[in-house]
């Protein structure tokens, strides 16, 4: 019996702590969401959404950050949406299980563990300098659609796993080639799994900073950019500026929330898109 | 015959067309490594190999003798990344056990996603947030400056490595059998018991592999540490020091390096040790996770 009772409160004890430590990680994020939510709200209103900095960035908006944020995840999709789909293609449509496979996958798999500004120091050799785009959008934009090429295509192989092999045997039983099979009976309902899990990686990117501080990102630059030779401003690089390079930090603070609140809200609406288009679909497959 | 022909020849384009789409992963990591190699090289002209490793001072732009030792550097990353996991590893093993032993499947089936709000926020607002929140609270409960130190650094790595470490270490508690759990309590040991004495050590692989791939993480960070650490070049003596890690030291000297200096190369000489040092802990935590994987089979 007190042997029992002893065990019973161990395992009370026990069990509170496990609920204490998901309670100060829900306390985390809470706090994290609320300070921003809090003081950056009060920062944002139309002029800040839709003007240039002005008076040295200490008013003003921040309207080139998020136009040049929207281009350069346009040119990081152009580049790793194909590509990454088509490699995922490969690996489970064409090639079998062998020893070439499980390296690429290996490569894949190492590949999203480089860290993120390892891939900067690649894309100043391979596209600010030999490729000659100079620092630019065009360079950081496919800095960042190297970053994204394994998620990419690990999100496209998972889609593709979700197509039944009756769908393909049924296209090659009546003589159908590999590719008419792919092309009529796989893609079309592969294709929006792949891009939902593909929008997962553009989100991540377009809250990178450290891969496109060297190749492209611009301090302040008081137009659009007009050409993919540009440079631009990006919302994570803004904030950086704002939060430890701007002359006067106290002065900017408010700014700087606000633009944290924008990224926030963009990258963590690009994943809530994701993810309720995921459920829609995984409804309508079954 | 001929149609036949030309269709098989479409079939050969397109299939070669996709398989050299799918070794591009293969391409783009030897393209990484090679770029980094051949660029940090140069730098070994001047730099002797054992002071670059060796030696404690970093100082290229120096009027009278120009260092370029990256051990400060290095410690400094294994400094705040240890910190890192010392933190998140109990808690994030705790959540991981609360959600798969604990939760009622239906707050598991809320908290899981929120979990995953954590792993969306962007590395520049969680340094930002180490700059107002995390390192004036810290300032205050240990008397410093500002707050800009390691332990600020460890703290919000923290914080970003859970995640990985709760979802992959939840995987790994749920995929220990069923027959396991259920044994353990038919003889009479408590559901905590079980969770303590069955459960961890029968899923440990699963959680060393999430620990290494939040090591991983932690040292190839960039803006967090760069924003929060303070960024001081001298040796780091403990936690409340300011550090200045590998990465940082990239990020802020890469701006203002004239190209084609031994300063410049030797920057892409801390990126290649960087790659190495990741790639390394991500191996490891590839075959350990791999290998769990095929035993579960």
């Amino acid at each position: 019996m007190k042997t029992s009772t002893r065990k019973g409160i161990v395992q009370a004890v026990g069990f509170f702590a496990l609920r204490a430590a998901m309670g100060l990680v829900l306390a985390i994020l809470i706090l994290f969401l609320y300070d921003i939510g809090k003081k950056g709200g009060g920062a944002i209103s139309w002029e800040f959404l839709t003007q240039a900095p002005r008076r040295g960035m200490t008013e003003g908006g921040i309207l080139p950050a998020i136009v040049g944020t929207f281009l350069v995840t346009l040119i990081t999709a152009v580049l790793s949406v194909p590509l990454g789909m088509s490699a995922a293609i490969y690996l489970h449509e064409y090639a079998r299980q062998s020893r070439l496979t499980r390296f690429i996958r290996l490569s894949i798999r190492n590949l999203s563990g480089v860290p993120s500004i390892v891939y900067g120091l690649f894309g100043v050799i391979l596209f600010v300098n030999v490729m000659r785009f100079g620092t630019s959008i065009l360079s950081a934009g496919l800095t960042l659609g190297l970053m994204t090429l394994p998620w990419t295509i690990t999100a496209s192989e998972e889609a593709l796993k979700t197509i039944p092999d009756s769908y393909r045997e049924g296209a090659l039983a009546l003589g159908a080639t590999k590719w008419q099979t792919i092309r009529t009976n796989v893609l079309p309902y592969a294709v929006p799994g792949m891009l939902t899990g593909t929008v997962l990686g553009l989100a991540r990117a377009a809250g990178e900073t450290a891969p496109i501080l060297f190749t492209g990102a611009a301090f302040f630059l008081p137009f659009l950019p007009k050409s993919p030779r540009d440079q631009f401003m990006a919302l994570p690089y803004h904030l950086y500026i704002m939060a430890t390079q701007h002359h006067a930090i106290q002065q900017v603070r408010p700014l700087a929330y606000g633009t944290a609140l924008v990224l926030i809200l963009l990258v963590l609406g690009m994943n809530m898109t994701a993810v309720v288009l995921r459920y829609r679909l995984r409804r309508k497959q079954r | 015959m001929q149609k036949r022909t030309r269709r098989r020849l479409k079939e050969a384009a397109i299939r070669a067309f996709f398989s050299a789409c799918g070794l591009l992963a293969v391409l783009v990591l030897a393209g990484i490594f090679l770029t980094l190699v051949a660029t940090a090289l140069p730098a070994f002209r001047e730099i002797k190999l054992s002071e670059f490793i060796l030696k404690t001072n970093w100082d290229p732009t120096s009027p009278e003798k120009a260092e370029y030792g990256i051990l400060s550097m290095v410690v400094s990353t294994l400094m705040v990344t240890g910190g890192a996991l010392l933190l998140a590893v109990p808690i994030g093993i705790a959540v991981a056990a609360y959600l798969s032993d604990v939760a009622h499947w239906r707050v598991r089936e809320i908290l899981k996603p929120v979990v995953e709000v954590l792993a969306g926020i962007p590395s520049v607002v969680i340094g930002f947030l180490g700059i107002v929140l995390i390192g004036p609270f810290l300032a205050r409960i240990f008397h410093t400056g500002n707050g800009l130190n390691a332990l600020n650094g460890s703290v919000l790595l923290a914080i970003m490595a859970l995640p990985t470490i709760i979802s992959i270490s939840e995987d790994s508690l749920n995929a220990v059998p069923k027959a396991y759990n259920e044994a353990s309590l038919a003889l009479g040991a408590s559901r905590w018991q079980t969770l303590l004495r069955v459960k961890l050590p029968a899923g440990l692989s699963g959680i060393i592999a999430a620990t290494m791939l939040g090591m991983g993480r932690a040292i190839g960070e960039t803006m967090t540490v760069l924003m929060a650490t303070g960024n001081a070049r001298a040796f780091p003596h403990g936690f409340l020091d300011s550090v200045r890690t590998m990465t940082s030291g990239i990020a802020i000297e890469l701006g203002e390096v004239p190209y084609y200096t031994t300063h410049y190369y030797a920057l892409f000489a801390i990126g290649l040790v960087l790659f190495v040092i990741t790639f390394a802990v991500n191996l490891v935590a590839d075959v350990v996770l791999r290998k769990y994987q095929e035993r579960e089979r």
